[in-house]
C-alpha cells in the first residue's frame, strides 16, 4: 500500500495544506468568530503536526536501512529543462525528516500557552516553516533544494519580528541578511553546476542522483564551488566566525522559535555539508578539510568561553550550540565512518538536547518574565521536577556518558583522532570547557539560597511542560544506551558516501599522474 | 499591401479606435471620462489577444518599416494587459482627486500605440517614431493633475530629459546612417558584416543605447526617475513603472541581436556597465527613501539592471530570460502599485512608508499582499521573483559572465534590506492609522496580481507553457 503512496510529498505538503485552510478560515470567518479561532487553531495544528509525525514513523519503519540509495522516490516534471520535483530519502535524511516531524508538535504545544498575542498568524507560521524544513532534507534537485532552504527565511523572520522579544527587529534584520548573503552565492554555484552539467553529461540536470554519480568537476573550479556553498551551510550552520547572527536570533525568539532554530535549521548546514559539499566536491573539501578542522577548533573552544561568560541563559545555550555544532563539522570533514557518523548523531542528538534546553529556559522565562541568570537561584527548593530535568539536559548538553550528548562527541573524536590528534585533543579541551559553563548555568539557577524573594511563589512544571521535558529526556537516555537505533540506519549511506568519497579521490589522482 | 494591413491591423486597430473614442469624447458636453475608460480598458484587451488570436505568419510593414513576429506579439499582449489593468487602477484616484476626464484613456490607448510601434519596428526612424508617439503622451500624463506643482514639475522634467535623450538617439541614427547608408536594421547589419564595424558605426550605436538608457531608466541615466515617480498621479507612475520600460528593453533587444548582432564585442561593455551601475545605484539609493513612491523608483532602477544582465549574454536564452523577468516584474510592479493606491486616508491620499506601519493589524488583507510582492521582489523562492531572476541570471553564467552574476546576487541582498524594511513596518510596528476601505476594482487587481506571484506558477503545465512562448518569442527574435 505504501508503495504507491506518495508518502513524502504528503508529509512535506500536509503542514502547508494545514496552514492554507487555517488562513481559509480566518479570511472567511465572521469578526466575532475570531476569538473562537486563535482558541482552537493551536489544536488544529497540534492534530496537524501529530499527523505529519505518525506518517514520518510510518515511513522511517518502512525504510529498509540496508539500502545505500535513495527510497521513496518521486519525479516529476516541473519546471522543464532538467529541473524536476525530485524527493527522496537516504539513511542520512530519513532521520532528520523525522528529528523535524518530532519537534514541531513539542513546539506548538509549548506555545499555547507562552504566545500571548496573534496565535491563529503564528501557528500559520509554524506549519510553513514545517513543510519548508521538512522540504529541504527530501529534495533531491539542486533549485528545488535551493527554494526550501531560501524560503525557510520568510517565516523564521516573522516568527522572530512579530513575537520576539524587545530587540527582535534588529535580531530578525541580522538573521535574514547574514543567511541571505551567505545563500545566494549557493544560487551562483548551483547555476554554474546547471550550466556544467549540460556541457559534460550532454543534457543540463539538476537532478541530484545523477549529479553525485556522473558530474566530474575539474579540480580548479571545485575550489570554488565549494566555498561558494560553503558560504552558504557555514552561516546556517553557523561556523566561527560567522555565528554572530545566532546568540541575536536565539535571545529575541519566542521559545519555540529557539527549539526550532536550534534543533533543525542549525542542522540544514550540517545536512547540506553531507548532502552537497563532499560527494559534488571531493577534492576540493579534502583539501580544504584543515581550514574546516581549525575553524571548528577555534569555535569549539572560543565560544565555550564565551558562553561562560553571558548572564543571559539564552544567549549562553546558543553559544553552546555553535560549540557543539564545531564538533559536528570536525567530524563530518575527518571523511571516516565514526567521524560522519557522529556528526550525523551529534546533530540529531543536538536537536533534541538544545531543543529541550530551550523548552526548560522558556518554563521559567514563562513564570518570571527574565532571563537573568543572576535573577534565579535555589529552584531546587521550589521547583524540583523542574530541577531533575534541567540537570538532566545540562549533562547530556556537557556529554556525560549514558546520555546522546556523549555518543555524539566521542565520536566525532575517535573520527578526528585518526586524523590529526591534536585537533581532537582541542576537541576535549573544549569538552572541560561545556562542563564548565554548564555548570555554572545550572549552578546560578537551581543550587544555593532562594535570595529573590519574587521567585517564592513560583511553581513547578506544569503536566504539559512535564510531558514534553519526559519525553525529550526519555529520547536523550535511549539513544545514549542505545546509539545503533541511529547508526544502524545511517550506516549504509554513509559507508557509500565515503567510498564514492575515496574512489574520487583515486580518480583524482590517477588523472594527475596520468598528465605527469 | 495586404501583407501591410495584417501585420499592422493590432497598431491600426488601437490608432483607429483610439481616435474615435477622442471624437466620442469630444461630441458631447456631458462627461463621458467613465464608459471611455471603460472602452479602451477593452480596446486594450483585445489589443493584447489580437496576436495570438490572428496568429500571423512573421512580416514585414510598409517596406520594411515594421516587423512583426512571435517576438513582438508577446511583448504587445504584456503591454496591452499591463496598460489595461494601470488604466482599470486609475478610475477611482482621478475620481477622487476630481481629476477624471476622457482624455486620459485615449492618451494611454496613444502611449501603447506608441509602444506597439516600438516593439516591431525594424528601422531606426519607424523606432524614432514610436519612442516619441509613447514619450508625447507619457509627457502629458505625467503632469496630468496640472494644478499640482509637483505634477508639473514631473512632467517638466520627464520633458526636459526625454527631448535630451531623443536628441541622442537621432544623433546616433544619423550617425549610423551616414557611416553605413542605411537606417534599416537588416541592412545595417548587412553593411556592418561587409566593411567591419567602423568607429562612426560604434559612436552611433552608444549614442543609441545611451538614448534608450533614459527610456528604461537604467544608470548613469536614472536621474529623472525618482522625482517623476514621486510627483507623478500613482496610477499614471504604476503605468509608468511597467510597460514603456518593456517596450524599450524591448527595442534595445532588438537593436543588438539585429543590426549590430555581429558586433557583440562592442555592446556587451556597454550593456555590462548600465547593467552593474544600475544595480549599485539602485540597491544603494533606496535604502534612505521614506516615500514609497521614490522607493518604488529606486527598485525600478535596480530591476532594471537586473534585466540587462541576461542581454549581455546575446543568446535566445538571454533574451528568453529578459523577456520572462520583466513578465514578472510588471505583474509584480502592478500589484504593488495598485497596493500603494489603497493608502487612502479620510483626507487622502499617503505615500510614506511610515503610513503603513501595522497594517498587518488595521487591514491583514492588504499587508498580506505588499508582502507577498515584496518578497517576490526580494527574489526568494518559490515566488514568482525568484524564478524571473533565476531566468535572466542563468544565461550570463551560461556565458561565462559568473562575475556579473555575483554582483548581481550580492546586489540584491543589499536591495533585500529596504523591501524587508516595508515588511518590518507592516508586520512589528503599531498601527497609528486606519486606511478607508478601496474600491473593489483596485483590490481585485492586487489579488490577481497576488495569485500571479504566488507559487501556483510553477506548477508543471501553467509554467511550462509561458516558459515556451517566451522561448518562441526569443528565437523569433534571433530568427530575423
Amino acid at each position: 500500500m505504501l508503495e504507491d503512496l506518495p508518502i513524502l510529498s504528503l508529509i512535506t505538503f500536509i503542514p502547508l495544506g494545514g496552514a492554507l485552510l487555517l488562513s481559509l478560515f480566518a479570511w472567511l470567518g465572521k469578526a466575532d468568530g475570531r476569538e473562537q479561532l486563535e482558541r482552537n487553531a493551536p489544536r488544529a495544528a497540534l492534530v496537524i503536526s501529530i499527523a505529519v509525525l505518525i506518517l514520518s514513523v510510518v515511513m522511517t519503519l518502512d525504510f529498509d536501512s540496508a539500502k545505500a540509495g535513495f527510497q521513496f522516490m518521486e519525479d516529476t516534471p516541473w519546471l522543464g529543462g532538467g529541473i524536476e520535483y525530485r524527493v527522496g530519502v537516504d539513511g542520512i535524511s530519513v532521520l532528520f525528516v523525522l528529528l523535524t516531524a518530532f519537534l514541531t508538535p513539542f513546539c506548538i504545544l509549548a506555545s499555547m500557552t507562552s504566545v500571548k498575542k496573534r496565535m491563529l498568524e503564528y501557528m500559520i507560521a509554524f506549519l510553513v516553516l514545517e513543510t519548508l524544513m521538512i522540504g529541504v532534507f527530501v529534495s533531491l534537485d539542486l533549485i528545488l533544494f535551493y527554494l526550501f532552504f531560501e524560503a525557510v527565511l520568510i517565516p523564521m523572520f516573522i516568527i522572530i519580528g512579530v513575537w520576539g522579544g524587545k530587540n527582535r527587529v534588529y535580531a530578525s534584520y541580522k538573521f535574514f541578511l547574514y543567511t541571505l548573503l551567505g545563500s545566494v552565492l549557493m544560487l551562483a554555484a548551483i547555476l554554474w553546476i546547471y550550466f556544467y552539467s549540460g556541457e559534460q553529461l550532454g543534457e543540463r540536470t539538476t537532478d541530484m542522483r545523477v549529479l553525485i554519480e556522473e558530474l566530474k568537476i575539474p579540480g580548479g573550479v571545485q575550489t570554488w564551488l565549494w566555498l561558494a556553498f560553503f558560504a552558504s551551510f557555514a552561516v546556517k550552520m553557523p561556523m566561527w566566525p560567522v555565528h554572530t547572527w545566532l546568540p541575536d536570533a536565539h535571545v529575541e525568539a519566542p521559545t519555540a522559535g529557539s527549539v526550532i532554530l536550534a534543533g533543525i535549521l542549525l542542522k540544514l548546514g550540517g545536512y547540506g555539508f553531507l548532502r552537497f559539499s563532499i560527494p559534488l566536491f571531493p577534492e576540493a573539501s579534502l583539501s580544504l578539510a584543515p581550514i574546516i578542522f581549525w575553524m571548528s577548533v577555534i569555535a569549539i573552544i572560543y565560544t565555550s568561553l564565551v558562553a561562560y561568560r553571558q548572564n543571559d541563559m539564552k544567549k549562553l545555550i546558543a553559544y553552546s550550540s555553535v560549540a557543539h555544532m564545531g564538533f559536528v563539522t570536525m567530524g563530518i570533514f575527518t571523511f571516516n565512518t565514526q567521524g560522519i557518523q557522529g556528526g550525523i548523531f551529534q546533530m540529531l542528538s543536538h536537536g533534541i538536547i538544545s531543543g529541550a534546553l530551550f523548552f526548560c529556559v522558556g518554563v521559567i522565562y514563562d513564570r518570571m518574565h527574565t532571563r537573568e541568570i543572576a535573577f534565579y537561584g535555589g529552584l531546587v527548593s521550589k521547583m524540583p521536577v523542574y530541577a531533575a530535568f534541567f540537570l538532566l539536559f545540562t549533562m547530556a548538553n556537557v556529554g556525560l556518558p549514558g546520555t546522546s550528548g556523549f555518543v555524539g562527541e566521542i565520536l566525532t573524536m575517535v573520527g578526528a583522532y585518526q586524523v590529526n590528534p591534536w585537533i581532537a585533543f582541542g576537541a576535549a579541551f573544549g569538552m572541560i570547557l561545556s562542563a564548565v559553563y554548564a555548570l555554572h548555568l545550572y549552578r546560578g539557577v537551581i543550587f544555593g539560597e532562594v535570595v529573590n524573594e519574587k521567585l517564592e511563589g513560583i511553581l513547578d512544571v506544569t503536566k504539559t511542560e512535564a510531558f514534553i521535558l519526559g519525553t525529550l529526556a526519555f529520547f536523550t537516555i535511549l539513544l545514549g544506551v542505545y546509539p545503533s537505533l541511529i547508526t544502524d540506519v545511517t550506516s549504509a549511506s554513509v559507508e557509500k558516501l565515503i567510498a564514492d568519497f575515496n574512489n574520487a579521490q583515486i580518480a583524482a589522482q590517477t588523472a594527475a599522474g596520468g598528465v605527469n | 499591401m495586404f501583407q501591410t494591413v495584417s501585420t499592422f491591423l493590432p497598431e491600426l486597430f488601437l490608432a483607429f479606435t483610439a481616435s474615435l473614442l477622442l471624437g466620442f469624447g469630444l461630441s458631447k458636453t456631458e462627461d463621458r471620462s467613465v464608459i471611455v475608460r471603460y472602452i479602451s480598458v477593452g480596446i486594450l484587451v483585445v489589443f493584447g489577444l489580437m496576436g495570438f488570436v490572428l496568429d500571423r505568419p512573421a512580416g514585414t510593414a510598409f517596406s520594411g518599416l515594421l516587423y512583426n513576429n512571435d517576438f513582438s506579439d508577446f511583448l504587445k499582449a504584456i503591454i496591452g494587459f499591463s496598460a489595461a489593468a494601470a488604466l482599470l487602477l486609475s478610475k477611482h484616484y482621478f475620481q477622487s482627486e476630481k481629476l477624471d476626464r476622457y482624455e486620459f484613456s485615449v492618451l494611454t490607448l496613444y502611449a501603447v500605440l506608441g509602444m506597439s510601434i516600438m516593439v516591431s519596428a525594424n528601422n531606426l526612424l519607424s523606432m524614432y517614431i514610436g519612442i516619441e508617439m509613447q514619450s508625447l503622451a507619457l509627457y502629458i500624463m505625467a503632469a496630468f493633475n496640472r494644478d499640482s506643482l509637483r505634477a508639473s514639475e514631473a512632467g517638466l522634467k520627464y520633458f526636459v530629459l526625454g527631448a535630451l535623450s531623443s536628441g541622442l538617439l537621432l544623433y546616433g541614427a544619423s550617425l549610423i546612417y551616414g557611416f553605413t547608408g542605411s537606417l534599416d536594421f537588416e541592412t545595417i547589419r548587412a553593411s556592418i558584416e561587409l566593411s567591419g564595424p567602423k568607429n562612426g558605426v560604434i559612436a552611433g550605436m552608444v549614442f543609441l543605447l545611451c538614448g534608450l538608457a533614459f527610456k528604461i531608466s537604467a544608470a548613469p541615466f536614472h536621474m529623472w526617475t525618482p522625482d517623476v515617480y514621486e510627483g507623478s498621479p500613482t496610477p499614471v507612475t504604476g503605468f509608468f513603472a511597467a510597460a514603456p520600460k518593456l517596450a524599450a528593453m524591448a527595442i534595445i533587444a532588438r537593436l543588438i541581436t539585429v543590426p549590430f548582432g555581429d558586433i557583440i564585442g562592442q555592446w556587451q561593455q556597454v550593456i555590462i556597465v548600465m547593467a552593474v551601475l544600475s544595480m549599485v545605484v539602485g540597491a544603494l539609493g533606496a535604502i534612505v527613501q521614506t516615500n514609497i513612491k521614490r522607493l518604488m523608483a529606486y527598485s525600478s532602477i535596480a530591476n532594471m539592471g537586473y534585466a540587462l544582465v541576461p542581454l549581455a549574454a546575446a543568446s535566445v536564452a538571454g533574451v528568453q530570460g529578459m523577456i520572462i523577468f520583466m513578465t514578472i516584474y510588471i505583474i509584480t510592479v502592478i500589484g504593488v502599485f495598485a497596493t500603494i493606491l489603497q493608502m487612502r486616508l479620510r483626507n487622502g491620499m499617503v505615500e510614506q512608508i511610515s503610513d503603513l506601519s501595522g497594517l498587518s493589524k488595521s487591514s491583514p488583507g492588504m499587508a498580506i499582499c505588499l508582502t507577498m510582492f515584496m518578497v517576490s521582489l526580494i527574489g526568494i523562492p518559490p515566488w514568482l521573483g525568484f524564478f524571473g531572476k533565476l531566468f535572466a541570471f542563468y544565461p550570463a553564467v551560461e556565458a561565462g559572465l559568473t562575475w556579473l552574476v555575483v554582483i548581481a546576487l550580492l546586489a540584491s541582498v543589499v536591495s533585500c534590506f529596504y523591501y524587508l524594511r516595508i515588511i518590518k513596518t507592516m508586520w512589528f510596528d503599531e498601527p497609528t492609522r486606519e486606511f478607508i476601505k478601496a474600491p473593489r476594482s483596485t483590490r481585485a487587481i492586487a489579488l490577481i496580481a497576488v495569485l500571479l506571484v504566488l507559487p501556483v506558477l510553477i506548477l508543471p503545465g501553467i509554467s511550462g507553457g509561458g516558459i515556451g512562448l517566451a522561448e518562441a518569442a526569443a528565437q523569433a527574435l534571433f530568427a530575423q
